[in-house]
């Protein structure tokens, strides 16, 4: 049943990566990354992470590709144009892409040890989670609260309009 | 048949897939031409990253792997209420999305 389930959605996730390449529209892409990302959730819960899984629902899928479908819309995004792109992608990018596909492959492939992923193995508790987050982890956990704070000051500081363009917009709007 | 099905997962196949997964986002980022779906390409390779988190966390069955994802998330998180927020004063400068006419620091 596992392996049906990892082929299943393995071929999900690849599908919708390939996808979100091959499409030229921002909102296609954005909803073939939702396919990844929902399947890469359910690949978490078949390697016991339940917590996770949730997670990359609620934040990946959610939240995130939210707020990635608000900006494609809010910027009516079209199509993206289509060029060649820069040399140096094509002649240093491509060739490092493969390499390191194949150093990868190489490594893992050859690894000795690695062990099967099967639901006998157990599914990681969120109660198991917060105790070492909460406890041995704390410091961590509360610097990351700081820097969503400052993400969140940053991103409404960069997003505002400055405020020699807000006055021409309400000179425009009162012109009207 | 039966014996297929009742096979286990190596987690080495795991690791394949989180590997060919970041590989597709290093292509995206290098030959898409809109600077949002750019932006969802180094999403695609976070989370190919995370895959191999968690599958280490498996193979060693510590927790400590699966809290690293939960920090990447919270860190891409605020990274993807930047980069939008960036891309969208960008967007307000130059009124294009295509990374070609965006390839100056300056105005």
């Amino acid at each position: 049943m596992h392996i049906i389930m990892f082929f299943l959605f393995a071929g999900f996730c690849l599908a919708g990566a390939i996808n979100l390449l091959i499409q030229s529209h921002p909102i296609n892409s954005a909803l073939s990354l939702i396919v990844v990302m929902t399947s890469l959730a359910v690949l978490y819960l078949m390697l016991g992470a339940e917590f996770l899984a949730a997670a990359q629902v609620i934040v990946y899928a959610g939240a995130i590709m939210v707020l990635f479908t608000f900006v494609v819309m809010l910027l009516n995004a079209g199509k993206e144009a289509r060029t060649r792109g820069s040399h140096a992608a094509w002649v240093v990018g491509f060739p490092a892409v493969v390499v390191i596909l194949a150093v990868l492959a190489t490594v893992i492939l050859t690894a000795q040890g690695l062990g099967t992923a099967s639901v006998n193995n157990g599914i990681t508790s969120a109660a198991e989670v917060g105790t070492v987050l909460f406890t041995e982890l704390l410091l961590p956990f509360e610097v990351t609260s700081v820097l969503i704070l400052i993400a969140i000051l940053g991103a409404v500081a960069l997003a505002r309009p400055s405020d020699g363009e807000r006055d021409t917009h309400e000179e425009g709007t009162a012109g009207k | 048949m039966n014996a297929f099905i009742a096979q286990e997962v190596p987690l080495s196949w795991y690791l394949i897939l989180s590997a060919v997964l970041f590989v597709l986002g290093i292509i995206g980022f290098l030959f898409k031409r809109n600077l949002i779906t750019t932006f969802m390409s180094i999403e695609l390779m976070l989370n190919a990253v995370n895959l191999s988190f968690v599958t280490f966390a498996q193979q060693w069955h510590t927790v400590k792997g699966q809290i690293f994802v939960f920090f990447v998330m919270v860190v891409a998180a605020a990274e993807a209420a930047v980069g939008l927020a960036i891309i969208i004063a960008l967007f307000r400068a130059r009124s294009t999305l295509a990374v070609d006419r965006i390839d100056l620091m300056k105005l």
